[in-house]
């Protein structure tokens, strides 16, 4: 078992196909998978359908596949701050499937567990309700989502070891650990792959069990909004 | 005369409670954490994944692996937790987290609030307003009480495509502070230099007592 590749190109070579499904770690800019994100925008996978948050910048994270025109369809809560994007979608060119953000969370969750799906009141009585089941649980009324279950999940951690151990570094784990649990195939990026042994099993936020191939990178880990206070 | 802002971010802090969990909302909602009263004790919840969310970073201090849910650089304090984005919103569905503080395009006098989408202009999304509305104790909204152009935006029903459904506990806005009640809203208090007949005046919804 050698879960280790020498890059993101070779680490995701024969699991990428037109028309495929992606779910993608990240939050904003925070914790995104940047080095896979490049690879796929080399191999030029058409047809894409990604799960994630959000869908980048212009020219940074998931935008950079958005201008190669490689994505067909999103699935996100929040994408606001990307100006090719919503071009595209104005234009009809890209399809948008808005999720509250806690339940993509959720069915990314649900779809790496084995559940197809759960219900709750996120929604209930919105636009987000429309076309789903409805049910009534102790009074109160809850809609049914599904769960994901995507063909590849692409994330981003901090460390890993060979085995595929992960731990994440502060905000920037995220959606990582559901986007990662959801994939059939899961290839994660961290930025130190330590010796077997060196990380502590009680502190491991992901077990290799999740993780199918790995590899460690230079990342650009660009910030979207600094916000700073003065020294007082 | 009316509340500004930072006045009514003042005036909502005053709703925290000691020891609770609190999720602020972008806008004038996170500037509340500037009025924490003294001896009131809150934890600050940030959906992206961490509880006890510190103020922002000293300049060049900045951590790019460290924003909050509105993706500014934020700063940790001893009693933070951080978490994945299924497990802070297993908090917040699960009705751990006692309160919301979120601003609002239009509140409805049933509690309905919508925030999130304008048709026919650019729709970002509703990130985790969806899920905080539907699943924390308390939500307290703070928003303009009119619009630009002198309409009201506290009405009988909403206009906009709803966040959620009758979700409002409390709503406060420059001209005074009402709560969602049986039958209508009812008015908790004015804003200084604001009469109860302003009040009524601006507000296009059914208020009860």
């Amino acid at each position: 078992m050698k879960k280790i590749y020498k890059d993101a190109s070779a680490a995701l070579d024969g699991v990428l196909f037109d028309g495929m499904m992606i779910a993608a770690g990240g939050f904003g800019l925070c914790g995104i998978p940047e080095l896979l994100i490049a690879a796929i925008r080399d191999a030029g996978t058409k047809g894409l359908t990604v799960a994630s948050n959000n869908a980048g910048v212009d020219g940074f994270g998931l935008g950079v596949l958005l201008e190669t025109r490689q994505v067909k369809k999103m699935i996100s809560s929040y994408v606001g701050e990307n100006a090719e994007f919503m071009r595209q979608y104005l234009s009809g060119e890209l399809e948008l499937e808005f999720n509250p953000q806690g339940t993509l969370a959720e069915r990314m969750r649900a779809g790496g567990a084995g559940i197809p799906g759960f219900y709750t009141k996120t929604g209930v009585g919105t636009v987000i309700a429309e076309g789903k089941d409805v049910k009534v649980f102790d009074g109160q009324e809850y809609i049914m989502e599904r769960g994901i279950v995507a063909d590849l999940s692409i994330v981003k951690a901090w460390k890993a070891d060979p085995s595929g151990n992960l731990v994440f570094r502060k905000t920037a784990r995220n959606f990582n650990p559901p986007a990662a649990t959801c994939g059939k195939i899961c290839v994660a990026e961290v930025e130190e792959i330590v010796p077997l042994g060196s990380l502590d099993p009680d502190t491991i936020h992901l077990p290799g069990i999740y993780v199918h191939r790995l590899i460690q990178g230079e990342h650009e880990k660009r910030i979207e909004q600094r916000t700073v206070r003065k020294a007082s | 005369m009316a509340w500004d802002r930072n006045q009514m971010a003042a005036r909502a802090a005053q709703e925290l409670q000691d020891g609770w969990y609190v999720n602020l909302g972008i806008g004038i909602p996170t500037l509340v954490s500037n009025y924490i009263p003294d001896g009131i004790e809150v934890t600050l919840q940030s959906e992206n994944g961490m509880l006890g969310m510190g103020p922002f970073p000293i300049e060049g201090t900045e951590d790019a692996d460290l924003i909050n849910a509105g993706k500014q650089t934020i700063t940790e304090l001893p009693q933070t937790a951080y978490f994945d984005s299924a497990q802070s919103f297993a908090m917040i569905r699960g009705g751990k987290i006692a309160m919301a503080i979120l601003g609002a395009m239009e509140v409805a006098e049933n509690g309905d609030l919508a925030n999130w989408m304008i048709p026919g202009k650019l729709v970002k999304g509703m990130g985790g307003a969806m899920d905080l509305v539907a699943g924390v104790g308390r939500v307290v909204v703070v928003m303009d009480h009119t619009s630009k152009h002198g309409d009201s935006k506290v009405l009988k029903s909403c206009t906009l495509p709803l966040t959620g459904k009758a979700v409002v506990d409390r709503i406060i806005t420059n001209l005074g502070v009402l709560d969602v009640v049986e039958g209508g809203l009812k008015i908790v208090e004015c804003a200084e230099g604001v009469s109860e007949a302003e009040l009524r005046a601006a507000t296009e919804a059914t208020i009860v007592g």
